[in-house]
Formats: C-alpha cells, structure tokens, sequence
C-alpha cells in the first residue's frame, strides 16, 4: 500500500479509540476507566450496527437481541462450563452471528418498515424465551463465581483486561467496517441502499448480500455482549434485553452520519456525553428517551447524513477524507 | 439465436399485459420494440430480465432456459437493462454507479479492476466529467447516459433500452443514436423500447410493435412504416401518422 492510500477514513476512527482508551491507562484511574468503557462500548455496537443499517439502509429494532444472546451464551460457558472468557467471547459472537443468519434467510425478504418491525417482535421473543429458559436461570439469570476472576490474576486485574479486549474488539469493529464499506461487498450493500431493484438488475444478489451484512453486524454485538457481562459479574434478561438500548444504538449511528466509519464513533460520543447531562439533570433525567427519541426525529427530518453528512454538504472536499 | 421469447403470456389479474409474444433475437441486431403507452413493452423487458416471471411461455437466453429467473442471475449472465424511470443510486457518485455494474455484471470484476472499466466506459459515453460527482444531483439526459453506463459497464452480452431517449432534446437524441450504433458496434445485441420514432426506425434492423399487449407486426422499419394496422392502432389517423413521420417528431 502506497503512501497516499493510507486513508484518513480510516486513520482517524483507529486514532480516536487509541487516544480515548489510553487515558484511563495514562492516569490509572478506575472511574475513567468504567466511563470510557461505556463510551467505548457504544461505540462498537453503533459501528457494528451502521454496517448494516448504514450500509444497507435496513433498520434493525431489534439489535441489542445479539448483544444480550452473546451475553448470555458467553456468560453461560464462563459460569456453568468453566471456560475462559475466549471461549466466551468466541462462542457469544457465533451464537449472535447464527441467529442472524436464520433470521437473515427469513425476514430479510421482508422490506423497508416491515423488516424493522419484525426485528422488534424477534428481541420481545427472544427475552420471553430465556426468561423461561431454566438452563441460563430463567428470570434470575446467572452470576459469574468469583473463582472465574482468579484465573486472570484477581477481580481487579479481570476488569483492565475487559477493558484491553473492548478497545481490541472495537478496533477490530472499525477495522471490518472500512473494510466492508471500501470492497466489492459494501459496493454492492451501497447499492441496495441506493435502490434495491436497480441494485439487483446490475447483478448484486440482495438477499445474501444482506444476510451477510446483518449477520457481520450481529457478531460483533455477541461479542460485546460476553465481554460486558463478563465484567458485570452477572446477567438477567431486562438488562440484557433492553429495547431502549437498540433505539439508542440507532439514535448515535443517525447522528453521527449513517454509512460511514466515522460517523457511528461521534454519534456514540455524543449521545453519550448528552445522556450524561441529561442523567444529572434534575428536569430531564426521567424523560431521557423522550429526548433521544425527538433527537431521532430531528435528524431524520433535517439532517439524514448526520454530522458527518452535513460536513460533507459543508465543505465537499472532505467527501475523500472523512469515509 | 441470442435470445428466444416463446409464447409469452403474462396477466395482472384481469389485464393481459402480453398475448403469446413470439420472437428470436439474432446476435449483433438492434430490435425495436415500438407501441403506443400501456401496450406492454416495458412488461416484455421485465419478463425478460426476471423482475416477474411470465404467466405462460418461455424465454431461452444464449440457449439457457431462463423463464423466472431472478434479475440477478440474468445480469450475471450478461443481460443489462436501463429503466424508463432512471434508477440512479443518488448518494453514490457516477464512477461508483458505473462500478456497481462492472463488479457484478457478467465480468464479475474485483472493485480495481471494476474502476477502470467504469472510467472507460464514462468515457466513452462522454460523461467522464461527471464521474465524481454524486448521482442524485444529475439532470435527466445525464441520468439517461448514467444508465446506459451501468448497463454497459458490465460488458452485457444482450443490452434491453428502456426510452433512453425519452426528454432529451434534438443534439442529445442524435448523440445518442450514434452512442447506440457504437454500442452494437461493439458486438452488442441490443432490443430498444422508444417512443421517437425516427430516431428508432433510423437505428433499428427489425421492428415489432405491440398494442395492448398483442403483437402486431413484425419487420424492417420500412415494412413497419407503411403497415397500416400498426399506423392505425399506433396513431388512430393513418394520415396524421404520415404527417409525423415526415416532421420527424
């Protein structure tokens, strides 16, 4: 690769999480370091998220179903089965990858509005099911022994790794969606969004081209999922589940820039920030959804492109720049 | 034989949009497929490319039977199309429009290669200048060349026009005309629908003509022009018919 591609869209993302995730490092301090891992999370799951929804156009509801199903098969390797958190991570990502895939081949027929809303009903089923599934502790759900923290040098020590492995895998998230939204596939997932039929006249196989893509963008949620929970210490369905947390996901890939690799980072920045303020407010902190929800609004209604888009409409030379 | 439509029926409920279509399309021809508006052409291009598959009757493509076929196992096999309404992929620009086409028409090209097959045949429709710019803010003619462009950069080996002249003015008709023959110059069998009419019997090598989805004559423009059912049912006034023809509109 020569001097001139190596390319700021994708540079900048990998310089954002290096320099973000080294500050808790740099001062050592536990409580920068459970905020950026928040941040850090969301920023994952936003990326992964837009590599589906951004690239092809399809809102998925229903997305934190694949965060908390690789939570909870991670967490279920770690607790009943013994088995490090690889394992668990490995595992979480398959089952959430899986998941995708079935539901890929069976609603991703269905189009536009239709497909969102059976992305809903598929969450909604999937935390009925573990709620009576008595193998992952039904309602209860499950707690980690605190014998599994031993194994990598004490709880202390477990939660800094959590917090490497994060920044690892988001990087990885960052890496897999430039790579995605720069090939022949994201070309093709592009084009879908552009105009399905006109996309599928020139030869692009739609429906696997959107299985794959949901199916990649589930992954990665699994993944989180079992790193999270794995810090956590302890998973049940209604955290694990939450349907808030998808439309939240939705809410920072919209407003950083959708179909972009930049873009999901400083929407989950900044709705993160927001929420903290909003958090603290005294008038706003129970209606915060109500907020992120009109947020949502707004962007759709006047700013589609997001932050990132409206740059781009600003000064069209950083169309090159910012991916 | 390129293509061989056989007996093609195809209903919406009550409608019959196309009565026992019949016909073979040699290598290297250019047909035209006129009509007045509704009479089925554009349905003829759907069946044809798989957006829906006929009622009844078959369509053989280079010797396959393709009859309900998807889209995209035809395009794959080398059949392009561009559409009446232009389908622009508006947030992409021109190249990436042009590029879709090569990476996954008959060629199947890596996203490199595919760049440059896409510059070349920007070029060679004269709209090389446009290549950056995004899709959606085209004007109709450049739309038009945009999807010949598509159609083109996945080196078809039967290309379907849909009104690609549709809305254009006299300078861009004539340009395109000659873009076409340059098209079929290049090996490329070609079936056109239009609605200008000098401009299609001047480039075509055979004719049919549809109306209300029954075929109702088949020839060389010059059999075709002095038919008097297809004046009749094309215009209704077989002298109004002569006095456009003339005119050239």
């Amino acid at each position: 690769m020569k001097y001139k591609d190596i390319n700021l869209g994708l540079v900048l993302p990998i310089l954002i999480i290096v320099l973000l995730g080294a500050w808790p490092i740099i001062s050592q301090k536990d409580i920068n370091r459970e905020t950026i891992f928040t941040i850090i999370l969301f920023m994952g799951l936003a990326s992964s998220l837009n590599i589906f929804l951004g690239y092809t156009g399809y809102v998925s509801f229903g997305h934190v179903v694949y965060f908390g199903l690789g939570g909870y098969v991670g967490f279920y390797f770690m607790s009943a089965q013994g088995q490090s958190i690889w394992i668990a991570m490995l595992t979480g990502g398959l089952a959430s990858g899986l998941l995708a895939f079935l539901l890929g081949k069976a609603i991703l027929r269905l189009r536009g509005g239709y497909f969102a809303l059976a992305t809903i009903g598929v969450n909604e089923a999937v935390r009925a099911f573990i709620n009576n599934f008595d193998l992952f502790g039904g309602p209860i759900g499950m707690t980690l022994n605190f014998k599994v923290y031993k194994a990598y040098g004490g709880a202390a020590k477990s939660l800094w790794m959590a917090y490497y492995l994060l920044i690892a895998t988001v990087l990885l998230v960052i890496v897999v969606s430039y790579l995605v939204r720069t090939s022949k596939f994201g070309l093709g997932l592009l084009a879908i969004r552009e105009d399905e039929d006109a996309a599928e006249v020139m030869g692009v196989r739609a429906p696997d081209a959107k299985t794959w893509a949901y199916v990649l963008s589930a992954i990665f949620p699994g993944i989180l999922g079992a790193l999270f929970f794995f810090k956590n210490g302890a998973i049940e369905p209604v955290p694990a589940f939450r349907l808030s947390m998808s439309i939240e996901m939705i809410v920072m890939v919209m407003l950083g820039g959708q179909g972009t690799v930049l873009g999901p980072l400083l929407g989950a920045a900044g709705y993160q920030w927001m929420r903290g303020f909003l958090l603290t407010n005294s008038f706003f902190k129970n209606i915060q959804l109500a907020v992120a929800g009109g947020l949502l609004l707004v962007i759709v209604l006047f700013v589609p492109g997001g932050v990132i888009g409206w740059l781009r409409k600003q000064i069209p030379g950083l169309r090159r720049v910012l991916q | 034989m390129i293509l061989k439509v056989e007996g093609v029926n195809k209903r919406f409920g009550g409608l019959q949009a196309l009565s026992n279509i019949t016909f073979d399309l040699p290598e290297g021809e250019i047909l035209g497929l006129i009509g007045p508006n509704g009479a089925g052409k554009t349905t003829l291009f759907n069946v044809i490319n798989g957006v829906y598959p006929p009622n009844e009757g078959r369509v053989v493509f280079l010797g396959k039977d393709t009859t309900g076929a998807k889209t995209y196992d035809m395009a794959r096999m080398g059949l392009a199309r561009t559409h009446q309404i232009v389908k622009p992929l508006n947030d992409l620009p021109v190249l990436e429009n042009a590029m879709v086409g090569a990476c996954y028409g008959r060629e199947n090209h890596s996203i490199r290669d595919a760049k440059k097959i896409a510059m070349d045949t920007l070029e060679f429709l004269g709209i090389i200048d446009l290549a950056g710019k995004l899709a959606g803010t085209l004007n109709v003619a450049q739309k038009k060349r945009l999807e010949m462009a598509r159609a083109l950069a996945s080196h078809p080996i039967l290309l379907l026009l849909d009104e690609v002249l549709a809305g254009l003015n006299h300078k861009e008709i004539a340009d395109m005309v000659e873009t076409v023959r340059k098209i079929r110059d290049r090996g490329i069998t070609i079936i056109m629908i239009e609605h200008v009419m000098h401009a299609v019997m001047n480039v075509s090598d055979r004719m049919i003509v549809l109306d209300f989805g029954q075929q109702i004559a088949e020839g060389t423009p010059t059999e075709i022009q002095n038919n008097e059912r297809v004046i009749e049912a094309y215009l209704g006034d077989p002298k109004l018919a002569e006095r456009l023809m003339r005119t050239g509109t």
